[in-house]
C-alpha cells in the first residue's frame, strides 16, 4: 500500500513555526460570533435593577409602574426568586473555618455593595427593559458603608452579622511548620543580632477591573427539557457543574455555549448573578432570553481583581545574603466571596518567594470582606501580587544595603546548576536558567550605558531623572496538579481533557476542554496534532466551548492551556496511533513489532511498505476487514493531570523617566527575556506576551478602581477607568530563552500570565530609582503624575545628592514611609481621587 | 418612528427608527451586521468604529437617523469577493488580534488613518488610533499590521468605497 496523497517523507515540524492563526479569517471579516450577537426568536430582552447604596436594607420594592409599561413581560425580585436562586457558589474554601455570606443572585434584603442587582425586567426589547428598569422604585434605609480594607479587618463595623466578622479566613503557610525551612522569626531576631539588616515595608495592590472588551452576556434557550445557555464565560465545563449544583437542575439538562468570547483575563471565570437570573428569566417563562450588560454595569459588577495590603519584613546579612521573609497580607474579597475569590490571594503563598533560596519564610494572609464589587481572578491571580511584593523588596533591601540591585539578586536567586530545586514552600521547580535570561536582558537593554546616563542626569540634577527598574520573577503555571489542588481544599481538580476522532475522509477533529477567548488553541493544537499524526496542518479542525461537543473539561486560566490541555491532546493522539497500529499491522500483514510510526504513516522496517493515517481511518470506517475482536474506530480520548506546575521566569527591565517638576512618569524602554520552555507557536506565544505586558504595566501606570467614601465606584467608565490605548504603551523588545519544562513532553511552561506578573514591579522600581536619590521611598500604583508629584513635595533627598546611580542610598527609613504604614492612613495615602487620575495619561 | 435609508456596504436598507436609536444597534439589530461590535457607553472604546461617508466615526454617537440618505461601510464590506482588503490581510499576518473584538474597529480606524496619512510613522499610527482601545495585544503587532498595510492601502482602498 502507499499513502493516497503525495506527501513529504519527512514532513517540516509543525511545533516551533509561527504559524498565523486559523482563528483569525472570521474575526476580521466581521463574521463573529460573539454572545450580544446571538438572536434567537420569540427572545426576550434583560435589564437590571442595581442598587446605588453600598450597603443598605432594602424596605420595599414598587414594581407596579415598571409591569404596567410598554413591552414588558415580567420584573422579577428577590423576593420573586428566593427559593430557586440558591446562593452563588465558593469553590475554594481555603480553610475549614472560612466564613461566606450566602449569596443570592438578587439580592432579598441587604444590599452590601453598589452595583448589586436588587431586580430585573424583561421585555421584548433591550431598549424597552432598560427604560421599564428605570421605573422600579425601591425603598433602602442605608446603612454605613465598611470600604477602607484595614479598618474592616478591625470588625468596627460588621457587614455580614450572621458571620459576626468581616474576616472570611486566616490562611498560613510557615516553612518551619512545613519542615520545608526555619522559624522566621528566629531568623530575623538573629539577623538583627547579628548586626544585619531587616526592611520593613508596607505595600498596597490597587484595585483593578479585568476589563476584557466584550461586556458579559447571556442568551439562555430553554427549549423543551433542555437548557441550552449561551455564556460570555472563560469556563463552560466548570460552569455547567457549578449552575446544576447551585439551581438543583440536573447537569445532563443543561447545555452550555461560549461561542466568540472577547477576552476574560480571569474576568469571565466566574459564576455570575446575572446568568443565574438570565437562566432562571427564561425557563419561568419559557421564551429565549438574552442578558448583555453595559459597560459602566461590567464596571461595578463583574468581579474585580488584587486589593492587597503587604506588610513584609525581610531580613539578611550585610553582604546580601536574605535569611528569611516573612509576609502578612490583608486581601479585599468585596462584597461575598466570588468563585475562587477565596482562595486567589493563597495562591502567593508559593510565589513571595519567588527565585530566591530564603532560608525561612512565612505567609500569613487574611481575607476580608468590605461593602465593595466581589474580587477574584485577575490575569495572574494571587502570582502578580507576591511577584510585586518580593521584586519590590529586593529593591528596598539593595537600596538598604547600598548594592547593586541586579547583584543582590544574582546573590540570591537560584543557580541554573541547582535544578531541579526544591523552594522554602515546598514547590519543586524542575528547570530555569535566570542568568542566561537576565544576561540576554541586560544587554538587550544597554543596562550599563543607562546606568551611566542615569549617574550623569544625577550629578546634572536634571529635571527629568531616570530610573532602571527590575523584576526577575518567577511564577507557577499550568494550573494545576489535583492533589495538589485537594490539599488546598480547592473543590476540582486541574486536569484537562481532550479527544481526536479520526474521520473516514483523512480529516481530524480536535476536541478539547479548554476553552479560549483569544488564546489561539485552533491554531496551537493543530500544530501539536499534525506533528502528533502526521496530517496536514490545514486538515485538522479544533473544537471547544460547546459541553455537547467538548463534554468534559476544565476550561482556561492560569496559563494552563499548552502545559495541561497541550499534553492531553498529545494524550488522545498517541492513544490513536496506539489503535491504528495493529490495524496497520493486519492490513500489511505484518507483525506490529516490525512497524514504525512516523511522519503519518506506518511503515514495515526495512521496507518502503506502508499504510497512512487517512487509509487507516477509512479502513476502520469500512470496518470490512478489521483484526478480530477490534472496534471499527480510531478515536480516542484522553485526560492529563500534572504533578506539578510549570516554573516559567524572565528578567524584565524598564527605563523610567520621572520629571521632577511636574511628577510625569514616562515608561522609556522596556526590555523583557522570558523563559517559557519550548514554544509551540512563537507569534502567538509572542502575543501573549505583548499583552500581558501592557496589562501589568497599566496596573503600575495608569488603572485604578477607585471607591468615594459612599462606597460609589469612581472610576466606573472607560472615561475615568485608565485602559492603556497604544499611545499610551512604548514598543516592548522581547526575546526569550529557553530551559525545556521537564513535566510535560511538550517541554512547555505556560505565558498567558507572565508579562502581567514580571511587568508591574519593574515600573514601580524604576520609578523609585529615577527619585530614590531625592529622598522618595515608596510611590503608590498607579503612579499618576499628582502622586508622584506629592511624594516629590514630601521627600527629603539623602545627604549628597548625587547619590551613586544603582544604589538608592535614600531608602534609610527601615519602618517604611509614613504614607504606607499598614491601616487606614497608608491605605487613603496610597490612593487617588479618580480626578485626580484622569489628568493622566490619555485625555 | 422615523423612516431612514441607509446604504450599508453597498445595499441599501429601508427601516423605521425610534429617533432616539443609535446607529450601532440599527446595524446590529435590524440590519443584522454583527460584525460591528460595542465595547462600551462612553464613547472610549472605538469597537464600533464604521465609515460614514467615507469617514470613520463611532457608531455609538451617532443616531441612525443622522446616518439617512449617507453611505456606511462595515468590517462587513471590506472584502471583495474572496479578497482581504490589504488592512485585513496585514492583521491577520502580524498576529494583531487575539479575542477579535476590538479588532472590526481597529481596522476600521486604521483604513482611515492610512487614507489620510499613507506613510504614518509609529507613533502617527500609536495617536491615530488612540480611540480604539484593545485589552489582548498590547498594541505592538496592531501598530505592526498598519505599519505592513501601508502604502497597499494608498494604492487601491477598500472596493465599496
Ligand atoms: S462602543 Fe462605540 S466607542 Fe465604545
Ligand atoms: S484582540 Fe481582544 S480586545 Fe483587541
Amino acid at each position: 500500500m502507499t499513502t493516497t496523497e503525495a506527501r513529504p517523507s519527512t514532513p517540516e515540524k509543525e511545533v516551533g513555526k509561527a504559524r498565523t492563526r486559523k482563528e483569525d479569517q472570521r474575526l476580521i471579516t466581521g463574521r463573529s460570533r460573539y454572545t450580544d450577537s446571538i438572536s434567537l426568536t420569540g427572545m426576550l430582552h434583560l435589564a437590571m435593577v442595581r442598587s446605588p447604596f453600598a450597603h443598605a436594607r432594602i424596605t420595599g420594592i414598587d414594581v407596579g409602574a415598571a409591569k404596567a409599561a410598554d413591552g414588558v413581560i415580567a420584573v422579577l425580585t428577590g423576593a420573586d426568586l428566593a427559593d430557586t436562586q440558591g446562593s452563588l457558589p465558593n469553590a475554594w474554601p481555603i480553610v475549614p473555618e472560612q466564613k461566606a455570606p450566602a449569596h443570592p443572585s438578587i439580592a432579598v434584603d441587604t444590599v452590601n455593595f453598589a452595583g448589586e442587582v436588587v431586580a430585573a425586567v424583561v421585555a421584548r426589547t433591550p431598549q424597552a427593559a432598560r427604560d421599564a428598569a428605570e421605573l422600579v422604585d425601591v425603598d433602602y434605609d442605608e446603612l454605613a458603608p465598611v470600604l477602607d480594607l484595614a479598618e474592616a479587618a478591625t470588625d468596627a463595623t460588621v457587614i455580614h452579622p450572621d458571620l459576626g466578622t468581616n474576616v472570611s479566613a486566616h490562611f498560613v503557610f510557615d516553612s518551619a511548620q512545613a519542615g520545608t525551612g526555619g522559624d522566621v522569626d528566629a531568623a530575623i531576631e538573629q539577623t538583627r543580632a547579628d548586626g544585619g539588616v531587616v526592611v520593613e515595608r508596607t505595600l498596597r495592590q490597587n484595585r483593578l477591573i479585568p476589563a476584557f472588551m466584550e461586556p458579559r452576556s447571556w442568551v439562555c434557550d430553554p427549549t423543551g427539557d433542555q437548557i441550552v445557555l449561551y455564556a460570555a464565560t472563560q469556563i463552560p465545563h466548570v460552569l455547567r457543574v457549578l449552575l446544576a449544583l447551585t439551581l438543583g437542575i440536573s447537569e445532563s439538562k443543561l447545555r452550555i455555549i461560549a461561542p466568540d468570547v472577547g477576552g476574560g483575563f480571569g474576568g469571565k471565570l466566574q459564576v455570575n448573578p446575572e446568568e443565574v437570573i438570565t437562566l432562571l428569566a427564561a425557563t419561568r417563562l419559557g421564551k429565549p432570553v438574552k442578558y448583555t450588560e453595559t459597560r459602566s454595569e461590567s464596571m461595578v459588577a463583574a468581579h474585580h481583581g488584587r486589593d492587597q495590603i503587604q506588610k513584609l519584613t525581610m531580613s539578611a546579612t550585610r553582604d546580601g545574603k536574605i535569611t528569611g521573609f516573612k509576609v502578612q497580607l490583608l486581601a479585599d474579597m468585596g462584597a461575598y466571596l466570588a468563585v475562587l475569590g477565596g482562595g486567589v490571594p493563597a495562591l502567593g503563598a508559593f510565589m513571595f518567594n519567588a527565585i530566591y533560596k530564603i532560608p525561612a519564610y512565612q505567609f500569613d494572609l487574611t481575607t476580608v470582606f468590605t461593602n465593595k464589587t466581589w474580587t477574584d481572578a485577575y490575569r495572574g491571580a494571587g502570582r502578580p501580587e507576591a511577584t510585586f511584593g518580593v521584586e519590590r523588596m529586593l529593591d528596598e533591601l539593595a537600596a538598604e544595603l547600598a548594592m547593586e540591585p541586579l547583584e543582590l539578586r544574582q546573590l540570591n536567586w537560584i543557580k541554573h546548576e541547582e535544578f531541579p530545586f526544591t523552594t522554602v514552600s515546598g514547590l519543586q521547580y524542575d528547570s530555569g536558567n535566570y542568568e542566561a535570561a537576565t544576561a540576554k536582558a541586560k544587554e538587550l537593554f544597554g543596562y550599563d550605558e543607562l546606568r551611566a546616563e542615569q549617574q550623569r542626569r544625577r550629578e546634572s540634577g536634571d529635571p527629568v531623572q531616570l530610573g532602571i527598574g527590575i523584576s526577575t520573577f518567577t511564577e507557577m503555571c499550568g494550573l494545576a496538579p489535583s492533589r495538589i489542588l485537594g490539599a488546598l481544599a480547592y473543590a476540582a481538580g486541574g486536569w484537562e481533557a481532550a479527544s481526536i476522532r479520526m474521520l473516514p475522509t483523512g480529516k481530524v477533529e480536535v476536541v478539547t476542554g479548554s476553552t479560549p477567548h483569544g488564546q489561539g488553541h485552533e491554531t496551537a493544537w493543530s500544530q501539536i496534532v499534525a506533528d502528533q499524526l502526521g496530517v496536514p496542518f490545514e486538515d485538522i479542525e479544533v473544537l471547544h466551548g460547546d459541553t455537547q461537543i467538548a463534554p468534559k473539561g476544565m476550561d482556561t486560566y492560569g496559563s494552563r492551556s499548552l502545559v495541561v490541555g497541550g499534553q492531553a491532546v498529545i494524550n488522545a493522539a498517541q492513544k490513536v496511533i496506539e489503535k491504528a497500529k495493529p490495524l496497520a499491522a493486519h492490513l500489511l500483514e505484518a507483525s506490529a513489532d516490525d512497524l514504525e510510526f512516523a511522519g503519518g504513516k506506518f511503515t514495515v522496517k526495512g521496507t518502503d511498505t506502508s499504510i497512512s493515517m487517512p487509509e487507516l481511518a477509512f479502513a476502520a470506517f469500512a470496518a470490512h476487514n478489521l483484526p478480530d475482536g477490534m472496534e471499527p474506530s480510531l478515536d480516542s480520548e484522553a485526560t492529563f493531570d500534572p504533578v506539578t506546575f510549570s516554573f516559567p521566569h524572565g528578567t524584565h527591565l524598564a527605563a523610567m523617566e520621572v520629571d521632577t517638576e511636574t511628577g510625569m512618569v514616562k515608561l522609556r524602554k522596556y526590555v523583557c527575556v522570558d523563559d517559557i520552555g519550548n514554544v509551540v507557536n512563537p507569534l502567538i506565544a509572542e502575543g501573549q506576551v505583548h499583552g500581558g505586558l501592557a496589562q501589568g504595566i497599566a496596573q503600575a501606570m495608569f488603572e485604578d478602581a477607585v471607591f468615594d467614601e459612599q462606597g460609589t465606584l469612581v472610576s466606573g467608565s472607560f472615561v475615568d477607568y485608565l485602559v492603556p490605548s497604544a499611545a499610551d504603551l512604548p514598543h516592548f523588545d522581547t526575546a526569550m530563552t529557553t530551559t525545556p519544562s521537564t513535566t510535560n513532553t511538550l517541554g512547555v511552561k505556560g505565558v498567558g500570565e507572565a508579562g502581567t506578573i514580571a511587568s508591574t514591579p519593574a515600573i514601580v522600581n524604576g520609578a523609585i530609582d529615577a527619585v530614590r536619590h531625592l529622598g522618595v521611598a515608596d510611590l503608590p500604583m498607579p503612579l499618576s503624575p499628582w502622586a508622584v508629584w506629592r511624594a516629590l513635595q514630601g521627600a527629603t533627598p539623602a545627604s549628597g545628592s548625587a547619590a551613586a546611580a544603582g544604589t538608592g542610598l535614600g531608602g534609610n527609613d527601615p519602618g517604611g514611609t509614613e504614607s504606607a504604614r499598614m491601616g487606614a492612613g497608608g491605605v487613603a495615602d496610597g490612593r487617588d481621587s479618580a480626578s485626580d487620575k484622569t489628568e493622566g495619561d490619555r485625555a | 418612528m422615523t423612516q431612514v435609508s441607509i446604504t450599508v456596504d453597498g445595499t441599501k436598507y429601508t427601516d423605521d427608527v425610534e429617533p432616539r436609536t443609535l446607529l450601532v444597534q440599527h446595524l446590529r439589530q435590524a440590519i443584522g451586521k454583527t460584525g460591528t461590535l460595542v465595547g462600551c457607553d462612553t464613547t472610549n472604546c472605538g469597537a464600533c468604529t464604521v465609515h460614514l461617508d467615507g469617514v470613520s466615526v463611532k457608531s455609538c454617537t451617532v443616531l441612525a437617523v443622522q446616518a439617512d440618505g449617507h453611505e456606511v461601510l462595515t468590517v462587513e464590506g471590506l472584502a471583495d469577493g474572496g479578497e482581504l482588503h490589504p488592512v485585513q490581510r496585514a492583521f491577520h499576518e502580524s498576529h494583531a488580534l487575539q479575542c477579535g473584538y476590538c479588532t472590526p474597529g481597529m481596522i476600521m480606524q486604521s483604513i482611515a488613518l492610512l487614507q489620510e496619512n499613507p506613510n504614518p510613522t509609529e507613533d502617527e499610527i500609536r495617536n491615530g488610533l488612540e480611540g480604539n482601545l484593545c485589552r489582548c495585544t498590547g498594541y505592538q503587532n496592531i501598530v505592526k499590521a498598519v505599519q505592513q498595510a501601508a502604502g497597499s492601502v494608498a494604492a487601491g482602498t477598500g472596493a465599496a468605497e
